[in-house]
């Protein structure tokens, strides 16, 4: 009596069926409404969606370009915006003036209250560049209304050569927060064709499979990531060296995806409904993509959710420790590779935070959107 | 607490005006909504209805156990204990000191599944003595002699060595009985049974059935039964509560609401039962079916081993006729459902032919058959599933599920969308609701939705696997009788695989009793029935719960022991 026993509390099931739009509603539809219930992760999606945002606009939001130096403003501190100036509105900040310290022998820099550098949107960039590589323009979002010599805008402060911190973590977004859906994709062809295979053919070829994932899970980490990074010739392109680091750090990434999709083709596969294809006489390869396919879509984009932080943290480590993304490649680990050392991070602890919040809230937020759609992937479990 | 004086002696339980409702995302769901009844001193209270009506809710919200997000919104439980005092459980905190004095002590519950109801980690003696060192903090050696004692009573064989065995080592029918030795640790005055035999085989539940009454009477509990099956009922019913959807449609005497039901919906389910007591009246007026030269179906010696070393079907010979409904009837674990599977081909069997009459007059061995021919055969013999959940993929509207078999025959365009309509009303369902997905149907519903994309594509021969097993009574036969009418309108033959000799007797010509593998009886159903031959068949047929309180026969079962060898009467309880 299955019907007896699978019934939780009866009636407590949290969909309703009794909607009429519930009984037309597909499996993406109820995907769409279990995920809904989860708010951090609705809040997290949002989040998500406005970091690539931000991204893919890097060009344009990032006020300045992220490698000018600028040898005046060595470890600038954030500067804070005030939007009044004189009793009227006019969003400003006011010009640093900078003071050697001969005690301690360092620059100082004390806001001019006088000086007011205006701010305002859509400003003219100094040099043309191309939005997404395609759009030609010459505005950015923010910036110095009108730049005169020793004015500044730093909003998160300054590095060692006085480039835009800002600027460079918003650029530097484009490779981290790509580097994990990148390597996430190529996680996904490795680990769904792999992983498919062991599962559907079974008998040998799933036994080689399933024995050289052990044996790649056992090999640490970071040792294997250092010792293939050092391999890359130091005189290669960044985009090149770009391309060998995504692979590298999705060289294990797949492994679990593989072994996801290969339990789903096991489990599923002796299903009553893909027999019942079975016996209708559909071919094998019919029964994967009508029947078991769209069985694991939804529990394939939660795992693929769910790997993109470890890919976002891989790269930071290797690039952290030297062995990543070289500069002049921004990304978010090569930034913080330049707080490595203290004395940067007691001067000018902006060097440190701002990346490593950046990290930090992309990490968490695919991390509550990859358990969302996790709990969002079987939206059948609480109806039957 | 205080002295209750309205409430008569007897009474140990007194619910009144109970209600416990779930809030869901569209409203609040009301679960059990006004349920009164009494229990008294060693009598037995059956609380029956179709899944979804609220009993096993009402059982929980007693104890307070009730899942979340659901809680008792009103009225009272009112335990009276044997020093007079008396006591609102539904007044305590649920997770409070005083509810929980009350739990396994003076109201001790057992389930329907002893498998996780039971820890697989602790051995049952340890499991049996938790309850003793709670609420009496037995030392040690004292809990163990309580233990054995127990399990002497529950009639568990060698209760020295059973105690201390794990749970896996045990077979369902045994875990009941640790279950109920767990119930009984601390005298309870109170055991609620919550469906505690639907899980077992038929056999195992006339065990399990006695033993509670056994027990209840030298305890002198009282005791809530749980049930769907009204067979269980009048078997042991001393009083009777019905409930549909949350509320109580009825109420009395097990005599009453037999034979003189007052409300309509008691009659009904009443009806659904007595119903499927005998043949059906359609197969009563048609003339028997005519022994042929060839069977549609002839299955000879056919056998098939799993590597694990079980022999799932063992030498099994079978035929069915062209027209008729062939019956396979035995418990979990005697190898119907492999068998069915086999005839399909969906497992090898290694030895043994299958025989199978084409529609032109040749005859193809499906066993040792190419897979070319046996994507043909595969049209015109079908299958009908025995879950209706798992069997239809969530993922499909009900217009593509039926669709898929005529797609892959070749059907295209317009002449799919008609035929899918007429499939749908064949069964019974709207055509209209084609866009609907499975989960908007209920169990029968789905289960129309599997038989319609059985007959889609013209078969002759249907095996139909514990086609009704998962739905509620008053919906199999509803189910059999649509099975019967496409039967005659489309000259279909069955083979029919149940673990419920009702349906068998309901709805088949012939009939092949199972057990282990192998098949111990072949006949026409009323010889089988009536007369069988084979002890396991009797012992399966005494042991099947007879719907009428006034014919309680389980007690006087025969017993079959595999053991000793058929010499006539092996071992008769009285």
């Amino acid at each position: 009596m299955t019907d007896i026993t699978n019934l939780p509390p009866e009636g407590g099931p949290s969909l309703d069926l009794t909607g009429k739009d519930i009984a037309v509603a597909g499996q993406w539809r109820l995907f769409w409404l279990k995920f809904k219930k989860h708010k951090v992760a609705l809040v997290s999606l949002v989040v998500i969606l406005f970091m690539y945002l931000v991204a893919a606009l890097a060009d344009f939001i990032a006020p300045f370009d992220p490698n000018a130096t600028n040898a005046r403003f060595t470890y600038a501190p954030p500067q804070s915006l005030s939007l009044f100036h004189d009793g009227s509105f006019q969003p400003n900040v006011k010009q640093l003036k900078m003071t050697l310290n001969t005690q301690s022998m360092r620059r100082e820099f004390v806001p001019d209250p006088t000086k007011p550098v205006s701010v305002g949107f859509f400003v003219k960039a100094p040099q043309p560049y191309y939005l997404l590589g395609l759009i030609p323009m010459q505005t950015k979002l923010f910036g110095i209304t009108n730049p005169q010599v020793g004015d500044s805008l730093y909003i998160f402060g300054a590095d060692r050569l006085g480039r835009d911190i800002f600027s460079r973590v918003v650029h530097g977004a484009k490779i981290s927060l790509s580097i994990g859906l990148v390597g996430v994709f190529m996680s996904l062809i490795l680990g769904v064709t792999i992983g498919g295979i062991s599962g559907f053919f079974g008998g040998w070829a799933d036994l080689a499979i399933q024995r050289f994932i052990e044996l790649l899970r056992s090999i640490p980490t970071i040792p294997l990531w250092m010792g293939l990074a050092a391999a890359i010739p130091v005189g290669w392109p960044p985009l090149r060296t770009y391309f060998v680091i995504t692979l590298i750090v999705s060289l294990i990434g797949w492994t679990s995806l593989a072994r996801e999709v290969r339990g789903k083709f096991l489990s599923l596969r002796s299903e009553d409904f893909v027999i019942a294809a079975r016996l209708d006489g559909m071919s094998e390869i019919g029964i994967i993509f009508s029947h078991l396919v769209p069985s694991f879509m939804s529990h394939i984009i939660a795992t693929l959710t769910l790997a993109i932080p470890s890919m976002i943290l891989a790269e930071t480590a290797l690039s952290f420790l030297g062995i990543g993304l070289q500069p002049p490649i921004i990304s978010w680990g090569v930034l913080l590779q330049e707080a490595q050392n203290i004395r940067a991070v007691a001067q000018a602890p902006w060097l440190l935070f701002t990346p490593a919040a950046a990290i930090v809230i992309s990490v968490l937020s695919l991390n509550f959107l990859g358990d969302g759609l996790r709990d969002a992937a079987d939206p059948y479990e609480s109806v039957s | 607490m205080s002295m209750n004086p309205n409430m008569s002696q007897d009474t140990i339980l007194k619910v009144e005006g109970l209600k416990t409702y779930f809030p869901t995302r569209t409203g609040i769901f009301k679960a059990v909504d006004g349920v009164s009844f009494e229990l008294k001193r060693g009598k037995t209270l059956c609380v029956v209805g179709e899944s979804g009506s609220g009993k096993s809710v009402t059982a929980r919200s007693i104890l307070q156990i009730v899942d979340k997000p659901g809680r008792i919104e009103g009225g009272s439980v009112l335990l009276t204990r044997a020093d007079g005092s008396v006591t609102d459980l539904a007044k305590l905190d649920p997770r409070g000191k005083d509810i929980r004095s009350v739990r396994g002590k003076e109201i001790a519950m057992i389930f329907q599944e002893p498998m996780s109801s039971l820890s697989p980690v602790h051995r049952i003696g340890t499991q049996i003595g938790e309850a003793l060192r709670i609420h009496f903090g037995t030392p040690k050696k004292e809990q163990r002699e309580r233990v054995l004692e127990l399990l002497r009573q529950v009639e568990i064989p060698r209760p020295e060595t059973a105690i201390d065995r794990y749970t896996f080592e045990f077979s369902g029918g045994m875990r009941q009985r640790v279950m109920i030795a767990m119930a009984l640790a601390c005298n309870p005055q109170v055991l609620i049974a919550d469906e505690p035999t639907t899980a077992l085989d038929v056999t195992t539940q006339a065990e399990i059935l006695d033993l509670i009454k056994k027990l209840q009477q030298s305890h002198g509990m009282a005791v809530l039964f749980i049930t769907h099956d009204m067979g269980v009922v009048a078997e042991i019913a001393d009083e009777v509560l019905v409930m549909y959807r949350g509320k109580v449609m009825e109420r009395g005497p097990v005599e009453q609401i037999f034979h003189a039901p007052e409300d309509d919906y008691t009659r009904r389910l009443i009806g659904s039962v007595v119903k499927l007591e005998k043949k059906a009246e359609v197969r009563l007026t048609r003339a028997a079916i005519p022994a042929e030269a060839a069977p549609l179906l002839d299955v000879k010696n056919l056998s098939l081993t799993f590597p694990s070393g079980l022999k799932a079907v063992d030498d099994v010979s079978l035929t069915v006729r062209s027209g008729e409904t062939l019956g396979i009837v035995g418990e979990s674990g005697s190898g119907k459902t492999t068998m069915g599977r086999c005839l399909l081909r969906i497992y090898d069997p290694q030895s043994g032919a299958i025989a199978y009459r084409r529609p032109d007059g040749s005859t193809i061995d499906l066993r040792t058959a190419d897979r070319a021919s046996l994507k043909d055969v595969r049209r015109e013999v079908r299958m009908i599933f025995q879950d209706p959940v798992g069997s239809l993929s969530p993922r499909k509207n009900v217009g593509q599920i039926i669709a898929e078999p005529l797609k892959l025959a070749g059907m295209r365009g317009k002449d799919v969308e008609d035929r899918v309509a007429e499939l749908m009303r064949q069964v019974g369902l709207d055509p209209g609701w084609r866009e609907r997905y499975p989960h908007a149907f209920s169990g029968g519903q789905r289960q129309r939705i599997g038989i319609a994309r059985a007959i889609a594509v013209k078969p002759r021969l249907i095996i139909a696997d514990e086609a009704t097993s998962a739905l509620d009574v008053s919906l199999r036969s509803q189910m059999l009788d649509l099975m019967m009418s496409l039967q005659d309108q489309l000259g279909l033959s069955y083979v029919f695989i149940s673990h419920d000799m009702s349906v068998i007797r309901y709805m088949c010509d012939r009939v092949a009793v199972m057990y282990r593998g192998r098949i111990v009886e072949t006949g026409d159903t009323d010889q089988v029935v009536n007369h069988p031959q084979h002890d396991y068949t009797r012992a399966l047929l005494s042991a099947i719960p007879h719907p009428d309180p006034r014919d309680r026969r389980i007690h006087k079962r025969f017993r079959y022991d595999p053991t000793v060898k058929p010499t006539g009467i092996v071992s008769a309880n009285g």
